[in-house]
């Protein structure tokens, strides 16, 4: 049995942030139920900041902590400095992940990225 | 002070160590702690021990007693069966498997067919019932060995396995069954079953772990597969765990002469558990087959939901299982087994395996019932699947 940090495991007993933004400004969704997880991840941008974070997440624990993670690190970000996030970051918030999982981490983070692409898009 | 409820139903896994079984074992620590090989009385108490052992375990499922060779458990038992029969030096021998074998079977096919043998691994139904017809077809000339499980690990299915034996008969191929989930569970004798060879787990049956047992029948002949000082008649050397041996033989009569009401118990909870998840929970499916199953397995697949992140928060509820999903590098996989049985990917990764135990109560499937209703719920409220 994989070893989860405590902040991990409290990211994934309450995760903050869930649900989905009904008048969202961007959204992105990543994976497929033959694969495994999914994250959904909508967003609302105001003054180029991310004002609101939301996620939905059908994973495992890595995917469910991160999910809430990144949306906790993403909140009242503007739009580059959300962009910039890396896996590193989302691993140092979550002190660690197991040996194994850390690639899992990613996930969530594309995600949120998609989303931004997303919000970008519309806006041109 | 913590007053969580903990639950442990995680039996399939290990099991607590009987009291009963622990004062067999207790003497054989520091009073009778001689080795069997040792002409001197120490030795020989323990000699007598192992002696006394071995016509327990053999009684327990209808044996004799040189047909016991002790081993460090069922992985053992498991190797010493599938690579113990298949000569290395005659030429390029066939095996015959199941896909949904205990890796401790199917790794050691794997390693035969490195080695320039023939395996044919054959097929299961959607309850996990193994095609019989099929393994009959899959037969061949140079076939010296089919092994199949009496009872699945996973989701419980028990086997035709006196249909197999019989057609192993027929063709003068021996037959080796790993019986690790299904002794204590559901009766197993070697002449009803037919078998040439048996798989025995001491921990999954209330005994210390590291021992456990193969049955090879008079006649049988077979090659060790760990060579040293020819204990066990050579067919597995290695000073023997008298304390260990002990225990397990203690703990095979305890689950002979506890089979009937531990099944009774183990079904009636089983039971009761499978309809009240039904009757409240949505999206639910039953793993394995619906009648033809062990009285304490419980296999269900939960639709939106992910099985790790289902056994985490049941844990912090205080209830132990299993699951059949692995997550790894971003992608879920799931359990050979589960996957054998060609299961909708919306619920393959949503598994839980619950093993009963004698000592669980009808109170702690209330409990595990409101622990499930409440780890769903939450779950579907976090999954994008649920209601699209």
């Amino acid at each position: 049995m994989v070893l989860y940090s405590k902040k991990v495991i409290e990211e994934f007993s309450n995760p903050a942030n869930v649900g989905v933004i009904e008048d969202a400004d961007g959204v992105g969704e990543i994976g497929s139920t033959i694969d495994g997880d999914i994250i959904n991840i909508s967003i609302k941008v105001k003054d180029n900041i991310l004002e609101d974070v939301k996620f939905k997440t059908f994973g495992c624990v890595v995917a469910i902590s991160t999910s809430s993670a990144v949306a906790k690190l993403a909140k009242g970000k503007t739009v580059d400095e959300a962009m910039a996030l890396t896996n590193e970051d989302v691993i140092n918030y979550l002190d660690g992940l197991p040996e194994g999982k850390d690639r899992c981490s990613g996930f969530a983070l594309d995600a949120l990225k998609m989303a931004i692409e997303d919000y970008i898009h519309k806006s041109e | 002070m913590d007053t969580m409820k903990r639950i442990y139903m995680d039996h399939s896994a290990t099991t607590p160590v009987d009291s009963l079984v622990v004062d067999a074992m207790l003497p054989f620590f520091s009073e009778t702690f001689g080795n069997a090989s040792s002409l001197h009385s120490f030795g020989t108490e323990a000699a007598e021990a192992l002696s006394l052992a071995r016509k327990q375990v053999a009684d327990a499922i209808g044996a004799l007693p040189e047909e016991i060779i002790f081993t460090s458990g069922g992985t053992e038992s498991d190797n010493l069966a599938v690579r113990g029969v298949v000569p290395f030096n005659e030429g390029k021998k066939h095996v015959i498997t199941s896909v949904i074998e205990h890796p401790a079977v199917l790794n050691t096919c794997a390693f035969l067919e490195s080695l320039g043998h023939e395996v044919t691994y054959v097929p299961v139904d959607t309850d996990g019932l193994v095609d019989v017809k099929a393994l009959g077809k899959s037969i061949k000339e140079n076939t010296v060995l089919i092994s199949v499980m009496h009872a699945n690990n996973e989701v419980g299915t028990i086997q035709p396995i006196e249909e197999i034996s019989a057609i192993a008969k027929e063709h003068n191929i021996y037959f080796h069954t790993d019986a690790v989930q299904s002794v204590g569970k559901i009766p197993v004798n070697v002449d009803d079953l037919g078998v040439d060879m048996l798989s025995i787990s001491s921990h999954k049956i209330h005994g210390p772990k590291g021992v456990g047992a193969l049955y090879v029948r008079k006649g049988t002949t077979i090659s060790p597969i760990v060579f040293g000082g020819n204990h066990e008649k050579g067919m597995r050397s290695g000073t023997e765990n008298v304390s260990g041996i002990v225990g397990f033989a203690k703990a095979m009569e305890l689950a002979v002469e506890r089979l009937a009401d531990d099944s009774i118990h183990m079904t009636r909870m089983r039971d009761s558990l499978i309809g009240r998840v039904f009757d409240t929970i949505s999206d639910v499916r039953l793993n394995g087959h619906p009648s033809k199953r062990l009285p304490n397995n419980v296999n269900m697949s939960f639709k939106y939901v992910e099985g790790e992140s289902m056994l985490m928060l049941l844990d912090m509820q205080g209830v132990a299982v299993s699951t059949g999903s692995a997550c790894s590098s971003k992608s879920l996989k799931a359990s050979h087994v589960l996957s054998a049985l060609e299961i909708e990917d919306e619920f393959i990764h949503g598994s839980l395996r619950i093993s009963l135990g004698r000592e669980n109560s009808m109170g702690d499937i209330d409990y595990v019932v409101n622990a499930l209703q409440e780890t769903i719920a939450k779950l579907r409220a976090m999954s994008p699947l649920a209601g699209r």
